[in-house]
């Protein structure tokens, strides 16, 4: 009896199939059957846009830079000479001043952002956590050009009235911070366009250090304060070590920023080709404000493949701070996947 | 009696230190917080203040005018904007739409999808000068002109990393019930990606492309290579084209009086402009999230 009933009651057609674990449909009969393998090559091919396109900076720049590197090779690097005239060129001076603007503004912008980021989530009043925190993203969509012209023409001037007057005055005979402080007090320079930079990355770190913050399980922090922890003691003791990663994750996103910020630099470092000293208020030059100054009339030839190779650089030092940023946050991220 | 007093005594120190450290750091955070909108205000108030001067209705009909001279505007440099600024964002949207829904729907266990990830946040950060390097050496070096298209590329490039991002977010955050009833029915995945999951997700993803729009509108290091800039008016993407960040960047940098009190009205213009935009975009958000 049962050797004559057939092995299934559907045929092969009929039989639906499983839906894989994927999630893709499952086999039927469709009106546009290319529909489907059209819409995910477009998707696919998107994606591939977007990668092509990092290989395309990559290529070019180096292509671009190519004349550059033969000529001068790593050398380039720790030379100061920069003399379109004679074509020799080296870019210490640019790669020095953007690591020490960016290393001021990361002094300043560091604490600030941490502070903001302890009131917007422990000490704000509901009410005025979310104002707040758009009035902080507000001022990250800020475009740079204008913290660039409002620092060289409002803030230059007081920096240089009530801020490096006075500095160099009282420390005018002492041997380090004497000349840090010296040169002209003009209110443009290294330290300006620092300042200028803190203040342009303080809402980009801020933002994420609160995301990152808040990511802390409200049971940790609750059981903290049911012990008789003081907020402090709760932020310090038990939110930072939770989320140090994603911390250094955030400042490392603001010091990417700062390093290939152009405008706000621009604008205020004072474009000076030379480094005869350590001094905060001399006027220098960035890797971003070099390009941004000199590019569009550089001869074609060295000239033009030198600032190729400053921005070979440049693109070399962000992509490697920003890779660790995203390791970073995606590791805290992971984490708390795991513990829910 | 003594030993516990003492003991007494020493914890009440202790209680007092903590009590103190406290406050003292919740009142920086405090200053911290006022520091940072401190500088808000005041970048807010001198725009307004320098650039309502400005202002009036030659900034819209004259074109950039030379160096000391009695009128002029600004018109050159704000038709090119637009329509360097619209023609990018019209050509970045579809790409980053894509490869956002590819991210969110496709490649969510896969290597592609992961380095796409990554590779894409990275850009979302990179210097945008760089960018403009690209393209000088993809574009402008190979046709020898400067042009308002080099331009509208660069500016594209800068939108598919952020319209990327939002799109894949927008997307991860729609229900898996929702893609699972529509698969139920039979629908095939196209289908349930652009007329559920991408509807559902509709005004996120709209979001992300107002602040895309208001990102480049305000970038000038793109552009300084790549569409330079131009005196007059022209609406040729042939040819060097005028913008608004790039004409402020020459008029602020000049000694003229005229050119500066235009760059500052051009301040004006693009703060104001990019902040509704943010602020729009947050309150459409809200409103259909």
């Amino acid at each position: 009896m049962a050797a004559t009933l057939p092995a299934s009651r559907y045929d092969e057609r009929v039989k639906m199939e499983r839906a894989t674990p994927g999630g893709s449909p499952p086999g039927r009969k469709r009106v546009w059957p290319w529909a489907d393998a059209a819409f995910s090559m477009l998707a696919h091919g998107a994606a591939w846009v977007t990668l092509l396109l990092l290989v395309g900076i990559i290529v070019s720049l180096f292509v671009g830079a190519l004349p550059a590197i033969q000529e001068f090779g790593l050398g380039f690097l720790v030379s100061t000479e920069w003399d379109p005239v004679q074509l020799k060129f080296g870019g210490l001076v640019m790669i020095y001043g953007t690591l020490m603007t960016s290393f001021i503004a990361l002094l300043i912008a560091v604490p600030v952002s941490f502070g903001i980021a302890i009131f917007l989530t422990e000490l704000s009043p509901l009410w005025l956590k979310r104002p707040l925190g758009v009035a902080i993203e507000l001022l990250a969509a800020v475009p740079s050009i204008v913290y660039g012209m409002w620092g060289l023409l409002v803030f230059g001037p007081i920096l240089s009235t009530y801020v490096q007057q006075p500095l160099q005055g009282a420390f005018a005979g002492v041997p380090l911070l004497g000349t840090l402080f010296s040169g002209p007090p003009v209110g443009i320079g290294i330290l300006s366009a620092g300042i200028i930079l803190a203040i342009m990355i303080i809402p980009f770190i801020a933002a994420v250090m609160r995301d990152v913050f808040e990511t802390t399980p409200a049971m940790l922090k609750e059981s903290a304060y049911g012990l008789g922890s003081t907020t402090w003691e709760v932020v310090s003791k038990v939110v930072l070590p939770y989320t140090k990663t994603g911390v250094v994750g955030a400042i490392m996103l603001g010091l990417g920023r700062a390093l290939g910020e152009t405008m706000a630099v621009t604008f205020v470092i004072g474009n000076f080709n030379q480094l005869d000293s350590l001094s905060l208020f001399q006027a220098a030059n960035s890797i971003t404000s070099a390009l941004a100054n000199e590019f569009a009339e550089a001869g074609e030839g060295l000239h033009q493949a030198a600032l190729i190779y400053l921005g070979l650089i440049l693109f070399f030092i962000t992509f490697v701070v920003l890779a660790c940023s995203k390791l970073l946050l995606s590791r805290l991220r992971r984490g708390e996947g795991g513990r829910s | 009696m003594s030993a516990l007093a003492t003991l007494d005594g020493k914890r009440m120190g202790l209680h007092r230190k903590r009590k103190l450290t406290n406050v003292i750091a919740l009142a920086l955070a405090l200053g911290a917080m006022a520091f940072g909108l401190f500088w808000l205000i005041w970048i807010l108030v001198e725009t307004v203040r320098l650039g309502l001067g400005g202002l009036g209705l030659s900034l819209f009909t004259e074109s950039t005018p030379p160096p000391q001279a009695e009128v002029g505007g600004l018109a050159n440099a704000i038709v090119g904007s637009l329509i360097m600024v619209s023609l990018a964002t019209a050509l970045g949207t579809p790409i980053g739409v894509m490869a956002g829904i590819y991210l969110a729907e496709y490649g969510k266990r896969g290597w592609l999808g992961a380095v796409t990830g990554f590779i894409n946040d990275i850009l979302l950060s990179a210097p945008s000068i760089v960018i403009g390097l690209f393209i000088y050496a993809a574009v402008v070096a190979k046709f020898k002109t400067f042009s308002g298209f080099a331009g509208v590329l660069a500016l594209a490039l800068i939108v598919i990393p952020v319209v990327v991002r939002t799109t894949e977010n927008m997307l991860s955050l729609i229900p898996n019930a929702l893609r699972e009833a529509a698969y139920a029915l039979g629908t095939p995945k196209w289908k349930v990606i652009s007329s559920v999951t991408l509807k559902a997700a509709r005004a996120g993803v709209i979001t992300g492309v107002m602040l895309a729009f208001a990102r480049i509108a305000g970038e000038t290091a793109p552009l300084l290579f790549t569409a330079l800039s131009n005196q007059f008016f022209t609406a040729n993407l042939g040819e060097p084209m005028a913008s608004l960040p790039v004409t402020i960047f020459k008029f602020a940098m000049s000694p003229y009086e005229n050119w500066q009190k235009l760059a500052w009205a051009g301040v004006f213009l693009i703060t104001i402009g990019v902040l509704a935009l943010n602020i729009l975009a947050r309150v459409l958000f809200r409103n259909k999230a």
